[in-house]
């Protein structure tokens, strides 16, 4: 009767998602052992500064290692980044020679650091798009970003209290959603569980590619995680809707039967929605300002894990339940099943 | 059918309303009496610039009063530094915030915020008390010394009598020529780095009398010239002036004078008829220079604004590309339906653009990508009306039942999960109130807008677009429903 029949391979899709999440628990535990934290943290939430500056000279890493040493900064981070062309920025002179990004501790003496960092005798003048008399002190195409420690702990007070009003909401908001159906709870906590599946797979890619690329976790990245479980538990609670609909329309069919037939009614709306939401991010990721990418990144491999989830770890589970093959819950289904085995 | 062609004025109204204010030139809106400007806010990090947020160190005794009389001594200077637009503003007990856009010189700009300020005693022999009022602006050698060493090379320095101090009318920016002694500078006699202490006390046999008591710094700079001038000065005025505003001109008396002369005076009372409040905040002047209280610098970002242009350029193309893209796939997958979906998608982001204007929403870049973001689920609604009303053409119902079945089905849908995100920007807007988490407020204030929009522009405007083109072209599309997609 149908193309594919969804609910049954429901062994392989928790499979494919314990194959993206194991690793990125892995990650979160070398993480956690490393820098203390799941994922790494910006100067957001730790304190700190961080600054990107263009160089008229092509130096290389060991030059601005040697500079920051110098001047007594210890603990830094030194990443190297793409130049900015100069037919992207309104300029006469030449393009930069190289870009750095650097991070570190120090926050009251940047004035200093950038004066002794321009000495002929370490890293050469900054590279501006603008004349010297526009421009005397080269900073037009610098960017730098301090926050104290008092400020990075105020920050990280209200992210945490953002997740937890995040939460209470989305719980709230499930439990109302599913206020008139039989087996209330179970709906409720396969949506929960998709929504951690979001979570899981967002912090661990966040954490895997911490270790790997140094990315690290600022207030956007937490925005970008609590927007993704909105649209997550939203994508699930749609298709669960079409089953709670669809179960009294095909009374005496089977319940996978049902599930799949809510499913593929509402495949289309699902991925037409998300495939939209792709194409905008896709666009911001290959032609937008690079600040803004690691968010887009992460919103991104977020919004693709909820569609995922929703579809192939919420749905499933709510077959899996129903039929006892899940450990702890629904023993009467369980024994059911087994008496039919036993009866074979 | 007869209801959609109300809607349809409605909706090409807000659309013509909406496109005129987004159009660049627009700069104010003046309609039957109700007037509104309209303009593009750049968040720093587009136009560029700084932002600066300011403590009270923890420790320091202070009132209300007197951080706010901070707060506008810092905006004085950042006003007098030529900065237009700068924003100051006290945030929460201890807090101020300070947004500098645009600016050029950052270093100055942070020098002038850092700064204690400059506070000087004034040779005032030549003027009679009560002659001139107090704030007036007030030329001095030590400002002209000032302005001399801030010249680059090859400039001279003004005239004398082309020095004004920056309005502190900030709906009149008009600048105020300073008051010169016959032509020439007023005579800097010491600054307030010569002073080691000052506090409010009660004076007078009732203890009714605010007076400011001080003490001098013995190895201070220019203490010496002080203490002639006080010698040789009495019963005549001394001015006090802060950043070239002149705060107080108390007359030396004759005690004062004389202990002066004999090089036992360690101190002063300065007196006038001063509040309680008025009392503190010289004090405190005295004491910390310009700001009546201490005030750190605990988090700061500088954009370039080179770099807030490319990001500028890079958002629009990557914007434009997005809403083509989205477009394209809602005409490919549903056909003539796909037509008041991509009207409906530019009505959406003709109205959202003019409220960004009108409210005005500062447009920093997570605030555009909320924005690009909310286009990607705009089109939510339409593809849940879309598909529902596919369901139900199979079915068999006809193009007008199909077209309101789907809108009435899909509403609940779009209604709860409209309703769910705008609850969770509703939090990151309050997580963004916190200095460094403000880049999260931008996205999601332009987020929940696109939302609530979205609630428009996704059902009622795409319902009578559809309607229209059943009307116009729906012969076709009821021999030839593959139009639709189906």
């Amino acid at each position: 009767m149908f193309l594919f029949n969804f609910a049954q391979r429901r062994k392989l899709y928790y499979l494919l998602s314990a194959s993206v999440i194991v690793p990125g628990i892995i990650a979160m535990i070398i993480s956690v052992i490393q820098y203390s934290t799941p994922v790494r943290l910006s100067i957001d939430f730790t304190g700190g500064t961080l600054m990107e500056v263009s160089l008229v000279n092509d130096v290389n890493e060991q030059a601005v290692r040697d500079t920051l040493d110098e001047f007594g900064l210890n603990d830094y981070i030194v990443q190297e980044l793409d130049p900015i062309k100069s037919d992207e920025v309104d300029s006469e002179f030449a393009q930069a020679g190289s870009r750095w990004q650097l991070r570190f501790e120090e926050i009251d003496r940047l004035e200093e650091l950038k004066s002794f960092m321009q000495e002929p005798a370490q890293l050469g003048a900054f590279w501006s798009p603008k004349t010297e008399e526009e421009d005397p002190f080269r900073e037009a195409a610098l960017t730098t970003s301090s926050v104290s420690a008092t400020v990075g702990k105020e920050v990280t007070r209200s992210a945490v209290i953002a997740t937890f009003a995040v939460a209470v909401i989305i719980l709230f908001f499930i439990v109302w959603a599913f206020r008139q159906v039989p087996h209330a709870i179970r709906y409720g906590s396969c949506a929960i569980i998709a929504m951690f599946h979001d979570i899981l797979v967002t912090m661990g890619v966040m954490s895997i590619l911490g270790l790997v690329f140094g990315w690290e976790a600022d207030a956007l990245f937490l925005t970008a995680v609590l927007t993704v479980v909105g649209y997550s538990v939203q994508d699930t609670i749609v298709v669960f809707d079409r089953i709670r609909e669809n179960i009294p329309k095909y009374r005496g069919d089977d319940f996978d039967i049902i599930v799949n037939r809510s499913v593929l009614e509402t495949v289309h709306r699902s991925l037409a929605t998300q495939l939209n939401a792709v194409f905008v991010m896709f666009a911001i990721l290959l032609f937008g300002g690079e600040t803004i990418q690691q968010f887009i990144g992460i919103l991104l491999i977020g919004l693709l894990s909820g569609t995922y989830s929703s579809l192939f770890n919420a749905v499933p589970l709510l077959v899996s339940w129903e039929k006892g093959e899940l450990p702890f819950v629904n023993r009467e289904a369980r024994r059911k099943r087994r008496e039919l085995q036993q009866l074979a | 059918m007869r209801g959609y062609r109300l809607w349809l004025a409605i909706i090409l109204l807000v659309a013509a309303l909406s496109v005129w204010i987004s159009l660049p030139g627009t700069e104010s809106v003046d309609v039957l009496g109700f007037s509104l400007t309209t303009k593009v806010v750049q968040g720093l990090d587009l136009q560029g610039g700084s932002r600066v947020l300011l403590r009270v160190p923890p420790g320091t005794n202070f009132n209300s009063d007197t951080l706010d009389q901070a707060v506008k001594n810092v905006e004085r200077r950042v006003n007098g530094l030529g900065v237009t637009e700068a924003v100051v503003q006290r945030q929460g007990e201890d807090r101020v915030i300070v947004e500098l856009p645009g600016v050029k010189e950052q270093k100055i700009a942070f020098d002038a915020i850092k700064s204690t300020g400059m506070l000087e005693f004034v040779d005032f022999s030549a003027i009679t008390s009560g002659s001139v009022p107090e704030g007036s602006c007030i030329l001095t050698t030590d400002q002209v010394e000032l302005a001399r060493g801030r010249l680059l090379e090859g400039e001279t320095l003004k005239p004398y009598d082309q020095f004004t101090c920056p309005s502190e009318d900030l709906n009149n920016p008009v600048e105020e020529p300073a008051l010169l002694n016959n032509g020439e500078p007023f005579k800097t006699i010491m600054t307030g780095a010569g002073l080691s202490d000052a506090a409010a006390i009660t004076q007078g046999s009732i203890g009714t009398q605010w007076v400011v008591n001080f003490a001098i710094n013995d190895s201070g700079e220019r203490v010496d010239d002080f203490i002639d001038y006080v010698a040789a000065s009495a019963n005549r005025p001394m001015a006090i002036v802060l950043d070239g505003r002149l705060l107080s001109y108390p007359t030396i008396q004759a005690d004062l004078a004389s202990s002066a002369g004999a090089g036992t005076m360690d101190g002063g009372i300065i007196s006038g008829s001063f509040t309680r409040n008025d009392a503190q905040i010289l004090a405190a002047q005295l004491k910390y220079g310009a700001l009546p209280v201490p005030l750190e610098i605990i988090a700061f970002d500088t954009i370039g604004p080179s770099l807030g242009k490319l990001s500028v350029d890079r958002s629009i193309r990557a914007g434009i590309i997005g809403v083509l893209t989205v477009i394209a796939f809602m005409l490919i997958y549903y056909r003539a339906a796909g037509i008041a979906a991509a009207l409906a998608l530019l009505l959406f982001a003709a109205i959202n653009f003019a409220l960004f204007k009108s409210i005005p929403v500062t447009l920093s870049l997570p605030a555009i990508t909320g924005f690009l973001i909310s286009i990607g689920t705009a089109v939510d609604g339409n593809i849940l009306i879309f598909e529902r009303m596919k369901e139900e053409l199979r079915a068999g119902r006809s193009m007008e039942r199909a077209i309101e079945a789907g809108f009435s089905r899909a509403w609940t849908s779009i209604r709860d999960s409209n309703t769910s995100t705008i609850i969770i920007c509703v939090i990151l807007y309050f997580f963004g109130n916190v200095f460094g988490a403000s880049a999260v407020q931008g996205f999601a204030i332009t987020l929940a807008l696109g939302l609530i929009i979205n609630l428009f522009t996704a059902v009622i405007a795409t319902r009578t677009f559809l309607h229209t083109l059943v009307l116009v072209v729906g012969e076709r599309l009821r021999t030839n429903p593959r139009l639709l997609g189906v």
